[in-house]
This record gives C-alpha cells, structure tokens and sequence, in this order.
C-alpha cells in the first residue's frame, strides 16, 4: 500500500486548490438543471403544449442535438428533462471531470511540481488517485445537485436520482479516460485535448445512433454521453445501464494504473523525439510562430469538425423524408417559416460556428498563455513591435477559424449530398456557414480587448461563447424573449435560406469585431507586460 | 565617454508595491557593468523597464540614444536579452528558438551560431520541454551572443550553468568587450562580476546604494590584515580606522584586524614601529563589500 501513501494529503490539498473552482462547475450544472425544472412547467404547461414540443422533436436534426426520444407520445416534463437537457448537463459534467483530473495530474508533472510533490514522503500512485477522489466528490456533487434540482420540481424521487447517478457516472467515466490520456502525452493541454477529443466522438456516436432509430441503435450504447438518457427515466426507468459507466472507468482506471508503471515521472509513453537543428523558413514572423504553435491544434479541430460536419450532413435526407412521411412535423415547420431541410442546414451551421467560436476563444487565450510563461517577453524583447506581436496572432486566429469555417461547411455540404442531395446544395451551405464569419470575428475581438484591458480575467470571453450556445439552443425551447438571442453576435445571421441573409448585421459585426480588436491591440500597446 | 545606457530616478510601483525607488544606473560605452542586489531588490523590474517590456512611473531612461518604451522596435534591434528564468517553446527545438529569436531580430551569422553551438556544447535538437535550466540558458545565450548588437543585457545569465560552461561564458563576454560593446550583467556570482565587470551598481530595495569602479568602490571598505608582533598590539586599537582588531592567541602574538582603505597608510607606518615579524593583508573583495554594505544596512535596520 506504499504506493498509495498520503493520498489523503493530497486530497484536501486538491481541495483547497480548487475551492473556487469546483464548487462553480458544479453548481453551475445543478443551477442549469433548476433552471430547466423552474422554467419549462410555466414555458410548456399544458400536455397540448408538449405533445407539439414532442413532434418538433420527433426529427433527425434534433435527435442529434438532444436524446433518443423515450416518452415523446406522452411527453412529460420528466421525459421532456431527460430527452433535452441531459446531454447538455452531460456534456460540462465531463469537461469538470477531464479538466480536474488533468489539472491534478499531467500538468503538475509538466510544471516540475510533481517532483516536488513525489520527493516528499508520497506512494508512486497518490497523486492519480488522489485526482480520481476529487473527481468522485465532485460528480457526486453534480449526482446530488441535479437530482434535488429534479425533486424540486416534483418530480420522481427515484428517477430523479436515476438521472443524478447517470450524470455523475458519465462525469466519472471521463475523468478516467482523462486519467489514461494524461499518462500518454508528456503535455496537459494534449491530454484534455485528447479526452475532449473522446467527448466528442461520444457526442458523434450518440447522435448518430439516435438519430437513425428512436430508443437508439447499437452506436448510441457504444457512447458514454447517451447512457444517463438509456436509463428511461420518468417512462419506463431500468438500472442496469448503469454498470456501463461504473465497468468503464474501472477499467480505463486499471488501464492508466498499468500504463503509469511504465514511465518516468514527467514523460509521456510516446517518446520525445528529437527536431529540426534549424528552423523552417515559415519560422521567421510572429505570424509563422502563431501558426506553429498552433498547427497541431488546427489539424485536430479541422479532422474532427470535417467528419462530424460530414456524418451529420449525410443525415439531412432522413430529415426530409421524416417530414414527408409526417404532415403534422411538417406543419410544425412550416409554421416557423422554414423549410425543413433549410431548418437543418441552419442548426448545423450555427452549431458549426459556435464549436469554432470555442476554437477562437482557445485560439486568443493562447496570448495570453504565452505572456505569462515568458515567451511574449523573449519575443518583444527582439525587434518585434506590439502591435505586430498581437496582430500577427489574432490575426492567425481569424483566419484558422474562416479555414475551419469552410471545412465544416464542405463536410455539412458533402455529406448532403452523399445522401442525395443535389451539388448546388454544397455551395449554399459553404456561403450559409460562412455568413457567420462576422459573428466569430467579434468572439475574437472581445477576447483580445479582455485580453488588452484585464489579461487576468482574459478568460471571460468564454463567456460570449456560452451566452451564443445557451441562447442559440435553449432560446426558443424556453422561450424567452428574442432580445437575448438578439444580444449574442450569432443571433443576428439567419444562415436559410441564403436568400434570408442580409448584409447589414454582417458589416456592423464585422466592424464591431474590428473595433474590439483595436481597443485591444491599443491597451495592449500601452500596458505593462503581465507575467504573473 | 558616452554611456549607451542612463537612468535617472528611476521609479516603479506595483500596486502598494514599490519595486524602484530613484534608480541611478549608467552603462559607459564598450564596458561590461555590474548589477547587483540581492532577490527583490528590482533588479529585473529595472532590465524590464529597459527592454521597454514595462512603463517606468517617473525618471530618465535612455537606452543607445533611445527610449525603450516609445522606440522599443528601433532599440530592440541593436541590443540582445537574456532573460533570468528562460522560458523556450515546449514544441519547438533548441535549434528553431535560436533561429527564431535570431530572425525577429533581423537575422545573425549563421557561422557565429555554429561556433556558439560548439563552445557551449548545445543540441539544438532537443524540443524546448526536454532542456535543463542550464540548457534553456544556453539556447537563450547563444541567441544573444550571435546577434551583432551594441548592447546585450543579461539578467543573471550563468544562473544553472555549469562551472566549465561558466569560464565559456566569461570568455565570450571578455570577446564582446574586446569588440567594443556595451555588457549590461546582473549577477548573484560575485566572482564573476569580479573577473568581467569595469563598474559595479549595487542595488538595494529600488535604489542604488553604491556605484562606481571596482577600484573606487575598494575604496570604500576595509582591508583585512593579519600580523604578528614583537612589540604590544593594544596601541594599535587606539588608531583611527582600525576595526575589530582580535588576538588570537596564539604564542606567537598574531593579531587580525579591519583598516579602513584611507587610513591604510597611517596603520602600516604605525606597524614598522612595533616590530614585524610576519604580514598578510587580503584586499577587499566585492564579497565583503557586498555583505558590508547589507549588513551595515541591516544593522542600521535593527537599531
């Protein structure tokens, strides 16, 4: 048991570090599901009311961006709970998870701290499980939360805490994924990427899989993102999905324990390789460093939005066909005024912008990354001006994310047509997801005048981003007043049909954006350089 | 002699902290000056304001002819920096920052690097993570040392080098001198200041508490001497400028004490006197001058 030595050290020690921290991650998911609980009875309160909800949900399109549809023929404010807002408390529970164990893990050993932590009298495996308690408290945090936020509503003690359980468990399975990535790569931004990255293929799966049968098919149970849902609650509740969550992470837990046996503190299992004595001549501006940094990163995001953008546009028939077979789906269409099909490429291309909003916020904050490990200072200490410095980045920033934007517009477009459409359909989605270039601009342009003002707070710019999705998505399922949407950048680009876009919100987003980034770029120009 | 670096009551706060106090510091055309100060006397706040990299709230900063915060791109191309804690890109190799750094900087002998790359023996094909803090230093080193520029400022440059690597270090700065450029060098290693610094600037709590050549700053301390006598030493405590003056005890009557460096030459004809039998006197080091001027300083602290 020496291996595990003062694992309980660590454990408060982990908690005081993150006694900001985790209590906001977790009451930020149990307030989104009070929220849902408080607002959805008053939204939809008659079963008329949701029996319509129910139909609009009965579509491909929007299977892929809720649940596997249990209960839609009476749809119940559980069910409604379970099928719509699961997924997308699923999702952060597993980000908290991913970033903590991370956190407490590889990037103590990148930092040099782990040796020191190690020096002392501390068991080889402490800090890993040390890591996966904390983990475990905080998923039982979200467990708890959301299954009080639940009863709170009235709902059903037992599926409540079905959902509860089924949410932590999901939180738990990707703190051990995380576990597992951060004993593969020597870097802590690699490991969360390459767990997000198994986020995102359980998104992929989920969605494919219930979008091609209700209830889900054989792909749904391959993803860990669909089980809290397969648990039925509040239709037809069954237990035993949850084993899959708990076998999961007890087996990615055995596998990392395996795998940290063979490596020395500090490595990575994939070896360091040896490089170039001399460098390219692309590495000879502040633009070619931008893109070098960030070349892995951009490869990744563009693989991964190419083949997501081109299994969901292959979806786009079923769409039609589904409306076709149903006439009262249709007529829920056509009452928002819009073509089926049009709807979906629409959600898709704002889906597509907001994930490359993400990208962009990644993208900027990077600046500031490099300004307090002291890069910036090596940089601006040679004949580099500031202004060029800030430029040359962000100005990398907009353009990866206009290359991204055409990626996914492409796959989206692509995969359309695989399905039948016809060829023109590529080109009107390229231009429909590319008329929300304006809006990523301006996510840009506020994370670099944060990054200008308060380089401490240049994180905020999340914000815009998580203002864009809420709104963007639970907008109108809750029914708030437009001018929320009308207040995130992506609330002013109604992508189809392309006939729809107007040129106006396009140009003042755009100068918006331009006149953030020089408000940015200015106070840059004029502060100190912060390197705490 | 014209100075390619002048600061004048120079002063910083962070917050409630005040970092510099009135700086004085002046760096004399083609000499290698001293920096030095304990940790959090401001030594890198000063080099940071001097690259431009922070404001100054008040005082005179000129820098070749510039102002390092309103001309910093002009300035910056004409002198090199190395940083205290060097911090390289985790992905990129040793090789690539030089070249890098080297190239925003508007380029360097590509010969020069090379016999850089020997004399310090660096792999400049290891990834930045992979690097000790030694080597880190030298990647940032070879950087500077290859760029032809009037002024390379050094923040603790030899910190995590190896005492081999250290004599190349001296050798290469003695070869800057040699080229008649200026050497900005901050330093804990007192030896080292000793060997490549003309003037020294001590720095205490954001200003400077003494400055000048090492010869005058000699001046201002004390030499050490250790004699033995046939006639009685107890007179010689009476003399002006005679410090802590101990018997050791010994049969042989060794006595040890401090002279102030301008009374030396009273003392020494008082000694002739009393008949020597055998004399050492060890001149000040930058040590003693070092620890005095703090100590003093604690002791003023103190009382």
């Amino acid at each position: 048991m020496t291996n595990f030595t003062a694992t309980g050290d660590l454990v408060r020690f982990a908690l005081r570090r993150d006694r900001v921290k985790l209590p906001i991650w977790v009451g930020a998911i149990g307030l989104g599901m009070l929220y849902a609980v408080s607002a959805l009875p008053t939204v939809y309160s008659t079963p008329e009311q949701r029996q319509v909800r129910a139909r609009l949900m009965d579509s491909p399109a929007a299977t892929m961006m809720s649940g596997p549809g249990y209960g839609l023929d009476n749809y119940t404010l559980g069910a409604m709970i379970t099928n719509e807002m699961v997924l997308w408390l699923a999702v952060p529970t597993a980000m908290m998870s991913i970033f903590l164990v991370v956190r407490h893990t590889r990037a103590e050993e990148e930092t040099g701290r782990a040796e020191l932590i190690r020096s002392a009298v501390v068991g080889r495996h402490a800090a890993p499980l040390a890591a996966l308690i904390l983990a475990v408290i905080a998923n039982a945090g979200v467990a708890l939360l959301t299954a009080l936020a639940m009863m709170s509503g009235d709902l059903a003690a037992g599926d409540s805490f079905a959902v509860g359980l089924g949410l932590g468990l999901t939180g738990l399975v990707f703190a051990a994924v995380a576990t597992v990535t951060a004993q593969l790569t020597e870097h802590a931004r690699s490991a969360s990427s390459l767990a997000m990255a198994v986020v995102g293929a359980a998104f992929l799966l989920r969605a494919l899989g219930d979008a091609s049968q209700r209830g889900g098919n054989i792909l749904s149970w391959l993803s860990p993102l669909a089980w809290t849902q397969q648990l039925r609650p509040f239709v037809d509740l069954r237990w035993w999905p949850l084993l899959l969550p708990v076998a999961v992470t007890a087996a990615a837990v055995g596998a990392a324990y395996l795998l940290s046996g063979r490596r020395d503190v500090g490595a990575g299992l994939l070896p360091a390789r040896l490089g170039r004595a001399n460098a390219a001549p692309s590495l000879s501006t502040p633009f070619g460093l931008a893109a070098r940094q960030q070349r892995a990163s951009l490869i990744g995001w563009g693989i991964g939005l190419f083949v997501f953008a081109l299994a969901s546009g292959s979806l786009s028939d079923s769409v039609s066909e589904a409306v076709a077979e149903n006439p009262d789906m249709g007529e829920v269409f056509r009452a928002n005024g819009q073509d089926p099909t049009d709807g979906f490429f629409g959600v898709m291309a704002l889906f597509f912008a907001l994930m490359i909003a993400a990208f962009a916020v990644t993208s900027v904050l990077r600046l500031r990354s490099e300004e307090r490990t002291g890069h910036t200072e090596a940089a601006l200490a040679t004949a580099v001006s500031r202004r060029r410095w800030i430029l040359s980045w962000l100005g990398y920033t907009a353009l990866a994310s206009v290359v991204l934007l055409l990626v996914s517009g492409l796959g989206v477009g692509l995969g359309a047509v695989t399905s039948g459409s016809d060829g023109t359909v590529v080109a009107e989605v390229l231009v429909a997801t590319l008329a929300f270039a304006p809006a990523v601009l301006v996510v840009i342009g506020v994370a670099a005048a944060l990054f200008g003002l308060r380089p401490g707070v240049s994180s905020w710019a999340w914000l815009v981003v998580a203002y864009a999705f809420f709104f963007g998505f639970f907008g109108a399922l809750l029914s708030l007043p437009d001018g929320f949407a009308k207040l995130s950048p992506f609330g002013h680009t109604t992508a189809m049909p392309l006939s729809s876009i107007t040129a106006l919100p396009l140009v003042v987003l755009t100068a918006i954006a331009a006149v953030l980034t020089v408000a940015g770029g200015i106070s840059f120009r004029r502060r100190d350089l912060d390197l705490s | 002699m014209t100075a390619a670096l002048t600061i004048q009551q120079l002063h910083k706060s962070f917050g409630q902290v005040k970092a510099l106090d009135g700086l004085d510091l002046t760096v004399e055309a083609g000499q290698v000056a001293g920096f030095l100060g304990p940790n959090g006397a401001g030594k890198s706040t000063t080099i940071r304001i001097i690259l431009g990299l922070l404001g100054a709230d008040s005082g005179y900063v000129d820098v070749l002819g510039l102002h390092p915060w309103y001309d910093a791109v002009e300035l910056h191309r004409r002198l090199a920096y190395v940083p205290g804690d060097v911090s390289l890109w985790p992905n990129l190799t040793g090789g690539e920052a030089i070249d890098l750094l080297s190239r925003l900087r508007g380029g360097a002998s590509k010969a020069r690097r090379a016999e850089l790359l020997e004399r310090f023996e660096l792999d400049p094909t290891k990834k930045g993570r992979t690097y000790s803090k030694g080597n880190r230093q030298k990647v940032a080193l070879v950087a500077a040392l290859a760029a032809d520029v009037e002024l390379l400022v050094l923040d603790e440059p030899t910190s995590g080098l190896d005492p081999l690597m250290e004599t190349v270090f001296q050798e290469c700065i003695a070869e800057v001198k040699a080229a008649g450029r200026s050497v900005l060098l901050s330093s804990h290693i007192l030896a080292e200041v000793e060997k490549l610094c003309d003037t020294v600037t001590i720095i205490r709590a954001g200003r400077a508490v003494q400055s000048g050549t090492l010869a005058e700053l000699r001046h201002l301390t004390r030499t050490a001497i250790a004699v033995s006598l046939d006639g009685d030493p107890v007179r010689l405590a009476a003399l002006p400028g005679v410090h802590d003056l101990r018997a050791d005890g010994g049969t042989d009557g060794t006595v040890t004490f401090d002279v102030d460096h301008d009374e030396l030459a009273s003392v020494v004809r008082e000694l002739g006197g009393l008949g020597v039998r055998s004399l050492t006197s060890a001149p000040p080091s930058l040590e003693q001058l070092f620890l005095r001027q703090y100590g003093d300083e604690l002791v003023g602290v103190e009382s």
